[in-house]
Order: C-alpha cells, then structure tokens, then sequence
C-alpha cells in the first residue's frame, strides 16, 4: 500500500470528492450559521435556488439552534447568521460580533398536543395552557438546546408564573435537540410541545398530534439576520455575506419568503425594515 | 431530496441529488480509509516487528483507540479547524476536506491494530525463514505486509464500514450542508429530523446495500486474485 500507485489512486479519490464541489476561487460562497425551524421547514431549500440565480452565489447553510449558531458565527465559522431569537442577537451585535441586525420574517409558535388534549388546554391562551399543563403534570417536551423556540418556551413559562427550573419534574422532558427531533418525541409520547408553525406545517411524522394552542399574540416569532463583524474575524466574506443580508430585506427577498407554501399555507411572513438595528 | 419522491423512486430516476450524496459519501470514506492505509498499515507492522519499552502499552492504546467516540473526535476536530482554532488559517472547516480528516482520525486505529495482529501472528510463522535468509527490517515489513494482503483486506473493509457507517463526527466538522457536505448518514439523520421516515429508512437501506455491493466486490477480487496467485 506504500507504492506509487496508491498514491496515485489516492490523488483521484481526492480529486472525486472535490469535483463534486465548487471551488471558492471560480464560485463565490458563503457559510450562513441559521436554525433549524428555516430549514427543516424547507424554507432555504426555497429560497437559496432563487438567490443563487440572482447573485451567482453559493449559500452553505449550517441549521443549528440560535444558540449554537450565533456561537458558530462568534467563533468566526460563518459569514452570516440567521435565526430567532432578538434578545441574543442584539447581544450578539453588541457585543461587537455582529455588524447590523436587520428583521427579516416572523411567523409564530403553537403549542402542539394529542388531539384527546388530556390536560383540556384547547383553546386557551398560552399562559393558562401552560399553568394547567404543569399542574396536572402532563408530559411536555422541551428542545432543551438553547435554540430561539427553547428560548421562547422559557419565556412562556415565565409569562404563566411558573419558575420552570423549580416545577420541573418527571413530566418535563428535555431532550437537547432540533424542532423537528422535538415533534418525533412529543408524537410517540403523545406530549405537548411547543413548535414555530413553519417547521409544524412541513412536519410529516404528526401521528396523533394536532394544534391546541395558537394565535395568542405572546407566540409571535421574529427572525433576524446580520453579517458577522469582518473586524472581529477578518475571514468574513463581508461582501458576499452583505449581498445575501441585503438580498433579505430587499423587495425581491421579502416577495420570496412570502411566496413559499406548503399545501397553499404561508410559512414565513416577511416584515424587515430598512434601516436595522 | 424532493419529500413526495419515496427512496426506491429516487434510485430508479437517478435523482441527481441523491447520486450527489452518495458520490460524496463513497469518496469520503475511500479517500479516509486510503489515507488511514498508508498510514496505519507500516505504523502496525512496525509495532508488530520491534520490542522495545512501553510497547504492551502502546499495543494496548492502540487496541482501545478503535473504540473512538465519533461525536469526540468531531469535536476536537472542530475546535481545532475552527477560526479561532490553532488551524483555523486553513479554513478547512464544513468542508468535505474536514470530513476526510475526521474519518481518517477515526479509521486509523482499526487499520493499525487489526494490521498489528495480523502481522505478528504471520511473523511466528515466518520468523525462522526470514531470519535465515538474512533480511532486513524494511524486507521483513513489506514480505509480511505483501503475504498478509487477503486478510488484511478485512482491516480495510472493517475502517471503511465504519467509515461509511459514522454520522457524529461528519456531522459536527462537515456540518450537514446540502449539495456541498451532505452524506448519506446525515442525509437520514435530517430527514428523520423533518418526520420524513419513509424516506430516511429508504435512504438507511441504500447505504446498506452499498456497503454491501463493497464488501462483495472486496471479497470477490480477493477470490479471483488468490486463484491467479495460486
């Protein structure tokens, strides 16, 4: 195996697996660190094919919660970041990682439960579901990962009263991982969950789960996007990664988002403002 | 991956993304496990034919290094490939590069300490008629390595299996992006994340088979090639 000839099979191999992908210098690319409710919902698989023909560039896109995102992008491992949840990512900008944060779309959360609705919350506005979910211990699963939904929840928990840290118990599950592993948990557990209405519509695996909870205006869900600082991580693509951000809050961008359907059902609705923030 | 296409469709109309996906994830794990040879199979050798201090321990190091946690060494991986890692200047990072790397780290100890055992066992064998003819350490490695190569075929099979096989490590360092560092695992990790479970077992079974048509193929060269050398 030490032969020349291994090594010539071995520069093929290489050049195989790097046929297969662009390569920076001829293509313009850039990593965008987002979440996984924008791309298990199917929205990048969407928009990226319409961006790319406009701009001629290449968006990788690594889905992690908005926790682990913005830690990507602190780390310097991506151009741009894209998620849900503000009260992070304008801590994120200002803590000088970012340059400018912009609004891109919102959609909102629903609280998904069997459809027998065992703790009777359907219909309710979220604070008392939550409350009479913890008081008759019903299961619910938490993502326990600290993306923008599982930000939202502890939020919702704090808006019901409930100090969840102290309450929680056998019926808490954390399970530490994306929406959608999320709802596969909750559907064989017949749990309650609480999921962006994006990843719920495109989600497939439902079994006995429906919507019980939706509309209360406390389950609005903002995403942003901001290029990350080039001052920071001189590696930023700051030029690619700004005709992307800029692309999103264009006319053209936010008709886009606005245009993505699943079974004639809008998943995102676009709101950005021009001027960030 | 269109969701309205079942797997077997996917095959059959040479969804040209699928095929993408697995060319990937064939040239991934071909790429780690040549590496992994060329590099664990005269390091196993080596340790096989010298004595020297310490050298059980490292036998047992070796032995115990199969058992990796992938998700371990995706980490560490990342944080060294990082930006703000001691190699981040490469930006090798969620690339297929980084991939490569990974599932070398990963195979390397299998390859070597299945070629260790391999090689010492043939060496009992052999030992008196080499030390006759007078060869030399360099001749004794590669006379041993040559005579071994049907059953050290069984190390490069085990390192590809578990190369193809891995999803934790690739996942962290590759980074899942679609058209670019997508495999086949992460391919049914996602999709089982979108409750898309039709199409993630059909994807899981794919990658079976093809590990399986690998491993025939391994083992039908090894019987063509034994009846020619006789």
């Amino acid at each position: 195996m030490t032969s020349r000839r291994s090594f010539v099979a071995l520069a093929i191999l290489l050049g195989i697996v790097s046929s297969g992908t662009p390569s920076s210098a001829q293509e313009r690319s850039i990593v965008v660190a987002s979440t996984t409710s924008t791309q298990d919902s199917g929205l990048f698989g969407y928009l990226l094919p319409i961006f790319k023909a406009k701009s001629g560039i290449d968006v990788k896109v690594i889905a992690q919660g908005t926790g682990q995102a913005l830690d990507t992008a602190r780390r310097g491992d991506a151009d741009v970041v894209f998620v849900h949840a503000k009260p992070q990512e304008e801590k994120f900008v200002a803590e000088g990682f970012g340059v400018k944060r912009f609004d891109v779309m919102y959609n909102d959360f629903v609280l998904v439960g069997p459809k027998s609705d065992p703790a009777g919350v359907k219909g309710k506005d979220i604070a008392t579901a939550l409350k009479t979910i913890e008081s008759k211990g019903a299961p619910f699963v938490s993502r326990g990962d600290r993306s923008g939904t599982h930000a939202a929840e502890l939020a919702l928990w704090i808006v019901a009263g409930i100090d969840i840290g102290s309450a929680k118990g056998a019926w808490y599950r954390e399970i530490g991982q994306g929406m959608g592993a999320a709802l596969n948990t909750a559907s064989a557990m017949n749990a309650y969950v609480l999921a962006d209405r994006g990843t719920w519509i495109s989600f497939k695996n439902r079994g006995d789960l429906d919507i019980v909870v939706e509309g209360d205006r406390r389950l609005f869900n903002q995403y942003g996007v901001m290029l990350v600082n080039p001052e920071r991580h001189p590696s930023v693509k700051k030029e690619a990664g700004q005709v992307f951000v800029d692309w999103l809050v264009s006319a053209e961008g936010q008709a886009a988002i606005a245009s993505y359907k699943i079974e004639g059902q809008q998943l995102f609705f676009p709101n950005a403002e021009k001027k960030g923030s | 991956m269109p969701d309205h296409l079942n797997a077997l469709q996917l095959i059959l109309s040479g969804d040209p993304t699928l095929v993408a996906i697995v060319r990937l994830s064939l040239g991934v794990s071909l790429a780690a496990v040549l590496l992994a040879a060329a590099i664990g199979m005269p390091l196993g050798a080596l340790l096989a034919l010298t004595r020297f201090p310490g050298r059980s321990v490292l036998v047992v190091l070796l032995n115990a290094m199969m058992g990796l946690p992938p998700v371990v060494v995706g980490l560490a991986l990342y944080l060294l490939l990082s930006r703000s890692g001691p190699l981040g200047e490469f930006g090798i990072l969620f690339t297929p590069t980084a991939m490569v790397v990974a599932q070398t780290v990963l195979i390397l100890p299998i390859i070597a300490a299945l070629t260790r055992q391999t090689i010492e066992d043939l060496w009992t064998e052999y030992r008196d008629e080499l030390s006759a003819m007078n060869v030399g350490a360099v001749g004794r490695m590669t006379t041993l390595l040559w005579d071994a190569r049907f059953s050290l075929l069984t190390a490069l099979l085990a390192g590809f299996g578990r190369a193809a096989a891995e999803v934790g490590a690739v996942m962290i360092v590759g980074g899942n992006i679609d058209g670019f560092t997508r495999t086949m695992t992460t391919t049914v990790a996602l999709e089982t994340s979108k409750g898309n479970l039709p199409l993630a077992m059909g994807l899981g079974a794919i990658l079976i088979v093809i590990v399986l048509a690998i491993n025939a193929a391994a083992w039908g060269t090894r019987a063509w090639s034994q009846r020619l050398t006789g």
